[in-house]
């Protein structure tokens, strides 16, 4: 640590690290300086000059203003920003900035939160001296996010270093010089990354806006609220931007440990799913084939009528991004009424490491954390669709910190860092992790003895066992693809084997904002509230749709896309007696499927609490009214748990029912360790998998309700995508109408080329439209031409 | 004594009536100021405040661009807007609304203008029949600007020159 120096900003005397800027000194102790290119997680440009002021050292003046942003401080500095010569150089490089930059603050959805106008206020003149004609810029199409108006830019630049620094992906650059200087993406092209919404709230002026808020309303008409991103686990904290009851915009809400300054554009842009059309608005229930809307006291007389007849046969599957609050009270209800039937885990399909399995998987280290580490091993994670900002913390630890990482997937990733990718067919997955812990010298026994047997390490494996081992601070996450696996127990064993081998940290990366939680509130078959072991686990999600129970609960999900395999949950439901579906959209398949639909609120209309990926306890509050009839979950809940006389159904608020589940929770403390050996496992074969990613903008029904991020790239293409030469061995062309079959399951597709995708695998999104008539996500295939 | 005397007389005299009637009889004579409204109307200043409009271009195109300037700045909350991208792309409203049972016709709505689209123009004969007429809609705003609009035009450029 070097020791503090004091130097003096405006005759005040602050303390400062030598090396820092004057202006990140200046933003501490809250003394304001002009600026537009400088943010403080981004490089420095000191490309605007706005941030010029005046500097002595040792009672020596500088000759000329300095820019704050790109002057270091050092001993015995007396910084002036107020003084006439500072302000004189300020009113200069404003008067500068504003010779091209148009006067359509009228028009410009940054007027009222513009940065320049703000500073234009304080350090413009009244009238423009400047009297030719102002330049003009073509404007950009960057895609359904944003808009973009180029005649506006200042060439701060901030875009283009985000693009480069945490992006990763260089898709906005500066071209030709002085003032034919153009922002733009040079050979026209959108916006693909996951994270691009960032540079709107990084624009200082309005030449990047808003494409789903372009001209909806004013910075000064909306109120702001905090909110809670209901998507991935990370839980980013946001800013919900509020107009007479309905959320206009999403902003992020710094938090240094868990999301930083950003968001991603799921978290952004998901808001639009909020006021679909097909939001369900009164209780439901289906008479004769028809739906037909009702009261609510009659809709849950008949729930509770129904779920009293089916008592222990009640299946009860609930979305892994439902609040605690919800989570607990519906283990509570299904408990209550004798079943044990209750899963979050929705798009898993191999329980057998349940008994095993740790009881609060979590990420393995807090999440600021990542970014330290030496060494990453990922394993079936398509990392930048599950969790883009923990990909960013990759990132970060791969370039800052010159992490190697290494990932194991089903198919290529486009990362934006350098990582070494193990790619093939599931079965060689389980082969690459079985040979990188061979290769740590891992001795087989009980269920690993087998694949280990087997494994035959080549370079590759040794090089990525020899940097694991070499690592300091290493850590070794499961994906969802990993989770979504056919042998997910013996990827856990081999995962867990390798990091006692390597001394790594072993993580998880959870499905969704509230997949942590569920092991606190107990939604799962084997764990009960506080993370306890079941002495009586119940059926997992795969069992409980082989063997059909009496009536389902559905909370918050459409079967047809958020369960690992539609047509066996296709199959189950509709054999049941009785599916009461809880959510906040009606859908087609929930509509052929259940007999009772209730509406619940989601996302920022209902308070509750979302634990996320690092284990932190995160409460929101509802802020806008839940449309129609629809009510907070943990009401419908609660209410329902009275009408069938269960006990410990009396919370007033939700606040009660999240002290509740903490009470419980006071000795749950996350662990990745396994609880005792796995048993024995089989190795998974097939000709031809199926590898059912859900792309980005697929993950949960808001996101799929969102309409700017369903023309985005994000959302994926349903078509049968093929390596080159396996479509030449199955004798198939790209745009060829073929059909896929999985067991009884079938769908029309067609054959899209992608050498991202191993022989023998096809990859075919899950939760599309049309991937609900197809099996396993995860799973043997076969292909024919239609 | 002689005090109580001069009250009685005067009062016995109804001094004080004639005094009265001499003024009337002044007024009779002189010239008449009344109005004969409706027949006849009072002249107005070109920066009377009667009934909003909304103003065209001479081309059509609406003037106002959805800044909503006029909506902040009302101190009745009169104003109501809404705003998307027009098919081509340009800002407009959606929605345009003036609760005329709120305004107070202050003119800042017309002052905070930077297209002189919203404007007070010198109508002030309208009365309400049905309940819900008193919001003044975006179409009715734009019939009111396409009406008056040759009055609207006379008022502005008689009050340019003292702006």
């Amino acid at each position: 640590m070097t020791d503090k120096i004091t130097i003096e900003i405006d005759g005040r005397a602050c303390e400062a690290t030598p090396g820092e800027m004057i202006i990140a000194v200046a933003d501490r102790e809250g003394i304001s300086i002009p600026r537009f290119c400088y943010h403080k997680k981004l490089s420095i440009a000191a490309n605007c000059r706005m941030c010029l002021v005046e500097m002595e050292q040792n009672g020596r003046p500088f000759p000329k203003p300095v820019p704050a942003c790109a002057t270091p401080v050092c001993a015995g500095l007396k910084v002036q920003t107020r003084s006439p010569k500072a302000l004189e150089a300020q009113k200069g490089t404003m008067e500068f900035l504003l010779i091209n930059h148009p006067l359509d603050c009228p028009i410009c959805d940054q007027g009222g939160e513009c940065e320049l106008q703000d500073v234009a206020m304080g350090y413009g003149r009244d009238v423009s001296r400047y009297v030719e004609r102002k330049r003009v810029v073509m404007d950009q199409d960057l895609g359904s996010l944003i808009a973009t108006d180029m005649t506006r830019c200042i060439h701060c630049t901030r875009c283009v270093r985000f693009g480069a620094e945490i992006a990763g992906l260089r898709e906005l650059g500066a071209t030709g010089r002085g003032e034919q200087v153009r922002i733009g993406t040079f050979v026209e092209h959108t916006m693909a990354h996951e994270l691009s919404g960032n540079i709107i709230d990084l624009c200082p002026v309005g030449a990047l806006t808003s494409k789903p808020y372009r001209f909806q309303a004013r910075a000064w008409e909306l109120t702001q609220a905090p909110g809670l991103a209901p998507h991935d686990a990370l839980g980013s904290n946001l800013n919900l931007h509020l107009r007479r009851g309905r959320v206009m915009r999403v902003h992020p809400r710094e938090n240094e440990a868990i999301n930083e300054t950003w968001i991603s554009d799921r978290d952004r842009f998901s808001y639009e799913g909020l006021y679909s059309e097909d939001r369900l608005t009164a209780p439901l229930v289906k008479k004769d084939g028809v739906w037909e809307a009702i009261g609510w006291s009659e809709a849950l007389q008949l729930a509770a009528t129904r779920l009293k007849a089916a008592g222990a046969s009640l299946g009860t599957l609930i979305s892994p991004a439902a609040t605690l609050e919800e989570m607990f009270l519906a283990q509570k209800l299904t408990r209550g009424l004798g079943s044990n039937d209750i899963d979050s885990r929705l798009r898993q399909q191999d329980f057998r490491a349940d008994a095993n399995a740790p009881l609060l998987p979590w990420l393995g280290v807090p999440i600021a954390a990542v970014e330290r580490q030496q060494a990453i091993l990922l394993v079936g994670s398509d990392i930048r669709a599950e969790v883009p900002l923990l990909a960013h913390r990759i990132r970060k630890a791969a370039m800052e910190n010159e992490a190697r990482v290494f990932v194991i997937n089903p198919y290529a990733l486009e990362l934006t860092f350098p990582a070494d990718q193990l790619v093939g067919t599931p079965t060689a997955n389980l082969q690459d992790l079985a040979a990188i812990a061979k290769a740590l010298g891992v001795k087989g026994t009980g269920s690993l003895k087998d694949p280990l047997a087997h494994a035959s390490p080549d370079a590759g494996h040794r090089a990525a066992a020899d940097a694991l081992l070499q690592a300091g601070s290493g850590l070794i996450l499961l994906g969802a693809l990993a989770t979504a696996h056919p042998d997910y127990a013996l990827l856990q064993a081999l995962a867990s084997a390798v990091a006692k081998a390597a001394k790594l940290n072993l993580g998880f990366i959870p499905a969704a904002a509230n997949a942590v939680g569920a092991h606190l509130a107990g939604a799962l078959p084997q764990v009960l509230p506080g993370a306890q072991a079941a002495e009586v686990p119940g059926a997992a999600t795969r069992a409980m749709l082989a063997e059909p129970r009496r009536a389902y609960l559905l909370w918050q999900l459409e079967p047809g896309h958020d369960l690992c395999d539609p047509a066996l949950a296709t199959q189950a439901l509709g054999r049941a007696e009785f599916v009461i579906a809880c959510a906040s959209h009606r859908s087609p398949d929930l509509e052929a499927l259940a007999h009772l639909m209730l509406p619940i609120a989601a996302f920022a209309e209902t308070a509750g609490t979302l634990v996320n990926v690092e284990g932190t306890w995160q409460s929101f509050r509802g802020v806008v009214p839940p449309p129609g009839e629809a009510r907070p979950g943990w009401k419908v809940l609660r209410v329902l748990g009275n009408l069938l006389d269960l006990p410990g159904f009396d919370q007033d608020s939700q606040a009660e029912v999240a002290t509740e589940v903490s009470n419980l929770c006071a000795d749950a403390r996350p662990s990745n360790a396994l609880r005792g050996t796995l048993k024995a496992s089989s190795a998974p074969a097939a000709d031809l998998w199926r590898i059912g990613n859900v792309p980005l903008y697929r993950l949960d029904l808001l996101v799929r309700r969102a309409p700017a991020l369903q023309r985005a790239r994000g959302a994926g293409c349903f078509n049968a995508h093929l390596h080159p030469e396996q479509a030449a061995a199955l004798g198939l062309a790209a745009g060829d109408e073929v059909i896929v079959r999985q067991g009884e399951a079938s769908v029309r597709t067609q054959v899209s080329l992608s050498a991202t995708v191993p022989l023998g695998c096809a990859r075919i999104p899950a939760a599309m439209a049309g991937s609900e008539h197809l099996g396993v996500q995860i799973g043997p295939l076969s292909i024919a031409k239609a | 004594m002689l005090q109580t005397m001069r009250d009685y007389l005067r009062s016995l005299l109804l001094l004080e009536l004639f005094q009265g009637l001499g003024v009337t009889g002044r007024y009779l004579f002189k010239t008449k100021f009344t109005v004969q409204y409706p027949e006849e109307k009072a002249p107005l200043s070109p920066r009377f405040r009667g009934l909003h409009a909304l103003r065209r271009y001479e081309n059509g195109e609406e003037r106002c661009i959805a800044c909503k300037l006029c909506e902040a700045t009302c101190p009745a909350l009169a104003i109501t807007i809404e705003a998307e991208p027009r098919a081509d792309g340009s800002r407009r409203t959606t929605r345009y609304d003036i609760d005329l049972f709120k305004c107070i016709f202050c003119g800042f709505c017309e002052e905070s203008c930077p297209v002189d689209s919203i404007v007070e123009t010198s109508c002030y004969e309208y009365c309400f029949e049905q309940r819900g007429e008193h919001i003044m809609t975006k179409e009715r705003l734009l019939a009111i600007g396409d009406q008056y609009e040759a009055e609207i035009a006379a008022a502005r450029a008689a009050d340019a020159p003292y702006r």
